[in-house]
């Protein structure tokens, strides 16, 4: 499996893009992920659970600012060129 | 002595005022020496050479009088912007990663660099894993042989480019671009590891004093346990190539176990209050155990096209 560097940002811009649409209400919640759900504990040690969803919820903030912009580019960058 | 490094020395003493504002000139001033078509004797050195250029004559006297004040305010200019380009560089620079931490990695000497080669390739005698400190800051790797740096991983990582091209080479399938391939495809996966063991540090809340410089020196070891493996195939044929393989796994997942365990397992004391290792201590250990089971498996694909 032979790797450049354009495969890595690709893959890190399509993983990261995942995680940002996630959507909140449709399907966190279902899955009992919600943001307001279980992320009560203020001791140093919030869990595993906690950890991710404060993840994902700062991707999606960070996302909402200009890097859905760098991202949409760069797709379109990398379909053009792989024609 | 205010003589620049890279100027060249002046061969006569300067014939003007002082050298400008002190230690920022590039270069000797040597437009204001008088020519060497001069027959009168202002060769003798150490002379203030007060005589002042009215003392010359024909055209070059004009030369040094047009091209001097110029080039003295010029090289005046152009050093301190150059001195101000640096100060811009090294500022930008440190914000994205401290100067001081990477200097810290590459402070190495030969002792340290041969007794480390020797633990990554014989772990199981070495007695003590502690990485010692001084004051709370970590030792430097010349005191300190546990102490991880990153000029054996990058010496290592460029050796295994060159080894992989010539491996190639001795397979008649070489190419210039094989060889830049290879060099990006090692540097992918040392990136991929390097994030999934941070994404892995942060999730699991491992409060320890691991930075990123530390993770890609422990990544980075594997390629010594690499060229080992791929000598022996070149040497010794398939089975010279296995037999390196399983030694060489077997003693980087040795060596990475016993460092990160005390990096990442909790020692005894307890870092939060009275609550010792928050989630579960085995996940810390999969953690350690995985990144371990990591390198055989990263040590094959990457070296067993090169041998077959």
């Amino acid at each position: 499996m032979a790797f450049t560097l354009y495969t890595l940002i690709q893959t890190a811009i399509l993983c990261i893009n995942a995680i940002a649409v996630l959507h909140e209400e449709r399907f966190l919640s279902k899955m009992g992920w919600g943001a307001d759900q279980g992320v009560g504990g203020f001791g140093d040690d919030p869990g595993v659970k906690a950890q991710i969803l404060n993840l994902i919820r700062s991707v999606r903030t960070v996302m909402r600012g200009g890097a859905s912009m760098a991202s949409t580019t760069l797709q379109n960058c990398s379909v053009h060129l792989n024609k | 002595m205010d003589l620049p490094h890279h100027g060249y020395r002046a061969t006569k003493p300067r014939a003007r005022a002082a050298p400008p504002a002190g230690d920022s000139v590039l270069f000797d001033d040597t437009s204001s020496a008088p020519p060497v078509m001069n027959s009168q004797g202002f060769y003798t050195p150490g002379h203030n050479m007060a005589g002042p250029p009215n003392d010359m004559h024909g055209g070059s006297a004009v030369n040094n009088l047009f091209t001097d004040p110029m080039a003295n305010a010029a090289m005046m200019y152009g050093s301190s912007i150059a001195n101000q380009g640096k100060d811009i560089v090294n500022k930008e620079i440190s914000r994205f990663m401290s100067v001081n931490k990477l200097k810290y990695f590459f402070a190495v000497d030969t002792r340290y660099v041969l007794k480390k080669l020797m633990i990554l390739m014989f772990p199981y005698t070495h007695q003590d894993w502690e990485v010692r400190y001084h004051r709370d800051t970590p030792l430097t790797p010349r005191q300190d042989v546990n102490a991880p740096d990153l000029y054996i991983p990058s010496m290592a990582f460029i050796t295994y480019i060159l080894l992989a091209g010539m491996a190639l080479g001795i397979q008649k399938r070489f190419s210039p671009e094989v060889l830049g391939l290879c060099a990006s495809t090692a540097l992918v996966w040392i990136i991929i590891e390097v994030l999934i063991m941070l994404l892995s540090l942060y999730l699991l809340t491992v409060h320890s004093d691991l930075s990123t410089f530390d993770l890609i020196a422990y990544s980075g070891y594997k390629y010594v346990g690499m060229i080992f493996t791929v000598l022996c195939g070149l040497l010794f044929g398939s089975d010279g190539y296995y037999v390196a393989l399983v030694w060489s796994s077997c003693a980087l997942m040795f060596f990475i176990v016993r460092s990160l365990k005390m990096k990442i397992l909790p020692s005894i004391s307890s870092d939060s209050m009275g609550m010792g290792s928050n989630n579960k201590p085995q996940l810390r250990l999969y953690i350690t155990v995985a990144t371990a089971v990591f390198q055989p498996i990263i040590i094959y694909w990457l070296t067993s096209h090169l041998v077959r």
